[in-house]
């Protein structure tokens, strides 16, 4: 095979999943004239910009050939956090002692518990040798009893019109989210492909132990990686309680599946060293789209989530296809 | 009992076996030696169905066969023990013995109580003492061992072939292997003994067949040769080797290791290097050569800092003691290490030849101090492409993509690209063509007249002699001589790579 003709099929696939989105784009226009308008164009990007933050950090952390189960609970629990600091604050009787926190303070606090607890993710993986699978799955479960602990299982609402225009707000005629979900993903692509550790992500998926005898101190990227996937984790609860002013202890079930999906959807390998982070959001666009579309459409709920699993089997057995050619 | 005529097999250009002609006795252990390399393993392979393609004639029992899977060849009653046993560890003794042929009724429920009775009477012919329904992880080395002869006597294996039977188990446990082994041999079954410990074949063989060079020598009785005769057999050969003429002067040893011990990661009590000490000085190249199982690559990784929990003595560079910890202080001391296997240890295989190389270096192509350079990384992965004469179209083709003399390239380079004072080299020329091989001892050569102190650790004594200024040899763990090449020669190497005592 020549050189261009690699080239030329290198780029293609990394396009794979925008041309996948065009022509989703493509069709449902044809099939609904309420589709292709700016307005729902920003919608689906508001509501998509989430699952782009958590899918983000679960990218990084695939490409190490990890997996994080936790970022639904994670986001959780800072939200709440986040929403009760901005309440509440603490107090603290014994002392007779009551701090409060400004908007920016709150949010800062809910962002390094998301990190703490991926931190934790990481150690656990790192120290103790337990897998990814098992160890975040095991924080799903303790960020979600944290998070009823935290909150005795009632929403926290009402947290004041400033900290509810990160959700709801608009500027320049874009929605807020949308600006967050931005810098998330140029902080990411820089860090992937611009940085060292953005290298020693890619190498130690692709072969770990090649990757340690190169001298790369895997445990370090991996806790790194798992801190950030839990940072971006608290971003998401942060917007997601910020767009209902109020925090769900039940929210960001299951957003950790959705955001496995996107990053499959967008190429990555599960088993790690593949994968982009422009491909995840992609991936978490086409599920926004698709979400978005049916509903236009009126397809039962239901059926929805059938096209959506089938759509994530369709992309990955494309991908293979591609794979087994080479 | 098996004859073979006229057996060969070649992989793609390399010829491995060249007409093997020989006979397996009933009621014998026959012992197939040879140096590494010399065919004994895939010789094995095509008797156990492994290898269903070659040249020749193989005849069991009288007739002629030809085994198209391994399990055809269990079947017609060939078992062969491999030195990395095959059991499943979280299943019984039972289970493993009746794996893929359990016992049924006629519903298809397992028989479990059945197949527990037969696996009893199985163990207590081979003074086994335990339950079968023990799991294999709760085994020793040596009674996995014993599982698979008895997997082969359940499958009434008339030849049972073991690879290496003694490499992980204790002495007590190969006098009880021996004690088997005899009983095996009035039962009348074929052993086929394969080890690279003479002592250990004079007690227990009782015929010799000696491979070189993928051929077979010579086959007799052991009570009718003396070990130096059987060395000589093995390395015999004439071989037209051009010599390194040693250069050096002076001598400034560059690297020092001192007692350097390293125990087994499982039996704490055995040691798979005993108190190895030498220098290597700057400049020189220096071959280390052992048969299979002598350390060698441990060694290796024991400089390197991949066993800190399980080594102990000291290693000093320039006279000075260096913590070595982990692979990185390796690194920072000035060491790279071109591992053994390049495709599991070496290389990234689905990434671009490029990142490949610029690995172990990220902070040579960085802009501003934190932002890689594309341009930066070119330049630096087509330095090294032109250098090695790496053969690709461009540096951005996934390492996968190359011939293995090009990848090896590629692992060399990763590393030159460090700067290293010392360079390890774990079989440099493993699997890779005629012409890669003389460009690779080109560039250890080059590198070494640079000041570059070079450890070249190979199981071809060819390569040992071709490349080194002074040769290392291990046996079992053990250093057992320092030899200049002016007195190294194959069979002075072999002597004193084989353990007498």
């Amino acid at each position: 095979m020549t050189n261009s003709l690699v080239t030329y099929k290198k780029t293609l696939s990394q396009f794979q999943s925008l041309i996948a989105l065009v022509v989703l784009c493509i069709v449902l226009s044809i099939l609904s004239d309420k589709f292709f308008t700016a307005n729902n164009g920003l919608n689906v990007l508001r509501q998509v910009a989430v699952n782009i933050c958590i899918a983000t950090g679960m990218t990084l952390v695939v490409l190490t050939a990890g997996i994080d189960l936790s970022v639904g609970s994670v986001l959780a629990l800072c939200g709440a956090v986040t929403a009760g600091l901005l309440k509440n604050g603490i107090a603290i009787q014994q002392a007779d002692c009551f701090i409060g926190f400004t908007l920016l303070g709150a949010i800062l606090v809910g962002t390094i518990i998301g990190s703490f607890l991926g931190w934790f993710n990481g150690f656990t993986i790192t120290k103790f040798n337990v897998p990814p699978f098992v160890a975040t799955l095991a924080m799903l479960t303790i960020a979600r009893g944290a998070t009823m602990l935290y909150t005795k299982g009632h929403p926290i609402s009402n947290l004041g019109e400033s900290f509810a225009f990160i959700g709801t707000g608009w500027l320049f005629g874009i929605p807020i989210p949308v600006y967050i979900a931005t810098v998330v993903v140029l902080l990411a692509v820089f860090l992937t492909q611009k940085t060292k550790i953005g290298r020693y992500i890619y190498a130690i998926g692709g072969n770990e132990q090649a990757a340690k005898l190169s001298g790369i101190n895997i445990k370090k990227v991996k806790v790194t990686v798992y801190a950030m996937a839990g940072a971006l984790a608290a971003i998401g609860g942060i917007i997601v309680t910020s767009r209902l002013d109020s925090a769900q202890p039940n929210a960001g079930i299951s957003y950790e599946l959705d955001a496995i999906a996107a990053v499959v959807i967008g190429g990555a390998s599960l088993s790690g060293g593949r994968g982009t982070v422009w491909g995840t959001v992609m991936g978490a666009i086409i599920i926004g789209v698709l979400n978005n579309g049916l509903v236009l459409l009126n397809v039962s709920p239901f059926w929805q989530q059938v096209v959506k699993g089938a759509v994530i089997l369709l992309a990955v057995i494309i991908d293979k296809a591609g794979e087994n050619k080479e | 009992m098996l004859v073979a005529k006229n057996i060969s097999k070649r992989f793609g250009g390399v010829i491995a076996l060249n007409n093997v002609n020989l006979e397996l006795h009933p009621g014998k252990v026959n012992a197939i030696i040879g140096e590494n390399g010399a065919g004994k393993s895939t010789l094995m392979k095509i008797f156990s169905g492994v290898h269903t393609q070659y040249e020749g004639e193989i005849s069991f029992k009288g007739k002629v066969v030809k085994f198209k899977s391994t399990n055809e060849a269990e079947t017609a009653g060939i078992a062969i023990i491999h030195q990395e046993l095959n059991l499943v560890p979280h299943l019984s003794i039972a289970e493993n013995i009746f794996l893929g042929r359990e016992l049924t009724n006629a519903v298809g429920m397992v028989k479990v109580k059945a197949m527990n009775d037969i696996t009893a009477k199985l163990l207590l012919r081979l003074n086994l003492n335990i339950s079968p329904e023990t799991k294999i992880v709760a085994l020793k080395v040596g009674q996995q061992q014993l599982v698979e002869i008895a997997k082969a006597l359940h499958t009434n294996a008339e030849v049972i072939i073991m690879d290496e039977p003694t490499s992980a188990i204790s002495d007590k446990e190969v006098d009880n292997l021996y004690e088997i082994i005899d009983q095996l041999k009035k039962e009348n079954k074929t052993i086929v003994y394969i080890s690279h410990k003479l002592k250990e074949l004079f007690a227990i063989a009782d015929r010799y067949i000696v491979l070189r060079d993928g051929a077979t020598i010579e086959s007799g009785n052991f009570s009718e040769v003396s070990q130096d005769e059987l060395i000589h057999k093995m390395t015999g050969r004439k071989f037209n080797l051009e010599k390194r003429v040693s250069e050096l002067s002076v001598y400034q040893p560059l690297l020092s290791i001192n007692n350097l011990s390293l125990k087994h990661s499982l039996f704490k009590s055995k040691n798979i290097l005993k108190n190895i000490s030498f220098s290597l000085y700057k400049g020189e190249v220096l071959g280390i050569y052992g048969l299979m199982g002598a350390g060698r690559t441990e060694l290796m990784e024991c400089i390197f800092g991949l066993h800190p929990k399980l080594s102990t003595g000291n290693i000093s560079i320039n006279s000075q003691v260096i913590a070595i910890k982990k692979p990185v202080d390796a690194i920072n001391a000035g060491i790279a290490l071109v591992p053994e296997d390049r495709k599991l240890d070496g290389l990234i295989l689905n990434q671009s030849i490029k990142s490949n190389i610029s690995i172990t270096a990220l902070d040579k192509i960085l802009n501003f101090g934190f932002l890689l350079s594309g341009a930066k990384e070119n330049k630096l992965a087509d330095n090294y492409i032109a250098q090695l004469g790496i053969k690709c179209g461009s540096s951005d083709v996934p390492a996968k993509t190359l011939s293995g003399g090009n990848q090896q390239k590629i692992v060399l380079a990763k590393w030159l690209v460090t700067n290293p004072k010392i360079l390890l080299l774990d079989e440099p020329t493993r699997g890779i063509d005629i012409n890669a091989k003389a460009e690779i001892y080109k560039v250890i050569k080059q590198l070494a007249s640079e000041g570059m102190g070079i450890i070249v650790v190979s199981s071809e004594l060819p390569e040992i002699l071709t490349v080194s200024d002074r040769v290392v040899v291990l046996a079992e763990g053990e250093l057992t001589a320092t030899l200049p090449i002016s007195e190294a020669t194959e069979s002075s190497i072999l002597k004193h790579a084989i353990q007498k005592n």
